[in-house]
């Protein structure tokens, strides 16, 4: 599985949503199902399959599922 | 009693006192007993070294100063890179200045909240995150009866350890859903060092007094309240506050 592919898996099972659904303007707090917790739960997944661990700051900047992948690219070395 | 194989707990404030004890009762039933220090590393190296040496198990040493948050942070960057995962968390540092308030130094009030309270909430923050990736864990807060009842000339001091209740009843809430169970304990009298600072004989005799099993408690009472609320046998048990003070009637 491709790095693209387990990011897109990760959102769509913390967040309990398809896969399809899963598109870089994905926002934080515009659904339901990616409020605080949910939030929370899909840093848990991506720190877990990328063995890193993020910096607060950075958690809380993951405002967008675009912005997830830019952050994770720049900062941590996940390449998509 | 207890089962700790394969288990990696990190106990704060663990080179003397209640932290030290908790640290030996956690190594002689198995557990990797991660210890911390702020400043002594030599002392801390030797704590490690009486664990490996006297229990047979895995440990090791992290300096950092507890209220210092990007030590925390960097201390569990380097926990992961160690071990790969954290299963207890013990907040157990702390500092204790007595003191009426009229005479309350500002430093001292600041260090008090910084350590116990705020170096808690960060321990706290990056240990649930390890925690939450396994969906489990848990962490016990080491608060006191006197932030529970209040005590003459401890009022920052109790500031600090109510705040722990506050922190333990919200985390439990919070963590709850990733299995990860926070409790606290609210130790009375222990004969350690900090708590009898200042003390002389009359004055310990009178809080003897005071207590309905007409004793000081020992360090070893209250790691293994710690020790039982860390294990298995506790999976039911979080939000809680379990008070260790042989009726202490503060």
């Amino acid at each position: 599985m491709t790095n693209r592919e387990l990011i897109i898996k990760i959102f769509s099972e913390s967040l309990k949503i398809s896969s399809s659904k899963v598109i870089d303007t994905l926002e934080y707090n515009t659904i339901s199902e990616w409020d605080s917790l949910g939030h929370m739960s899909i840093i848990a997944n991506i720190e877990k399959t990328f063995d890193i661990m993020m910096d607060t700051d950075d958690i809380i900047d993951m405002s967008t599922f675009g912005k997830a992948k830019e952050i994770l690219n720049n900062k941590y070395n996940v390449q998509f | 009693m207890f089962n700790f194989n394969n288990k990696v707990v990190l106990i704060t404030g663990s080179t003397r006192g209640i932290g030290w004890t908790t640290a030996k009762h956690f190594a002689e039933f198995g557990a990797t007993v991660l210890i911390n220090g702020a400043n002594n590393k030599k002392n801390l190296d030797s704590c490690v070294k009486k664990l490996k040496d006297n229990y047979n198990i895995n440990s090791t040493g992290y300096l950092f100063d507890v209220s210092d948050y990007e030590a925390v942070k960097n201390a569990y960057k380097q926990i992961y890179a160690d071990y790969k995962k954290l299963d207890v968390l013990v907040n157990n540092a702390g500092v204790l200045y007595g003191s009426l308030i009229g005479m309350l130094e500002q430093e001292k009030i600041n260090r008090m909240l910084d350590i116990n309270l705020k170096g808690s909430i960060y321990n706290l923050q990056f240990a649930s995150r390890l925690m939450s990736r396994n969906k489990s864990g848990s962490i016990i807060n080491i608060g006191s009866i006197i932030g529970l009842k209040g005590s003459l000339g401890q009022s920052a001091y109790s500031s600090s350890k109510a705040g722990l209740i506050g922190l333990t009843n919200s985390a439990a809430k919070e963590l709850a859903p990733n299995n990860i169970r926070v409790n606290a304990l609210a130790p009375g009298m222990i004969n350690t060092e900090m708590a009898k600072e200042g003390m002389n004989s009359e004055k310990i005799d009178q809080r003897i007094s005071e207590i309905g099993l007409g004793r000081f408690g020992e360090p070893e009472e209250v790691a293994q309240v710690i020790c039982f609320l860390a294990s298995s046998l506790a999976s039911y048990i979080t939000g809680q506050t379990i008070g260790v003070d042989g009726s202490w009637q503060v």
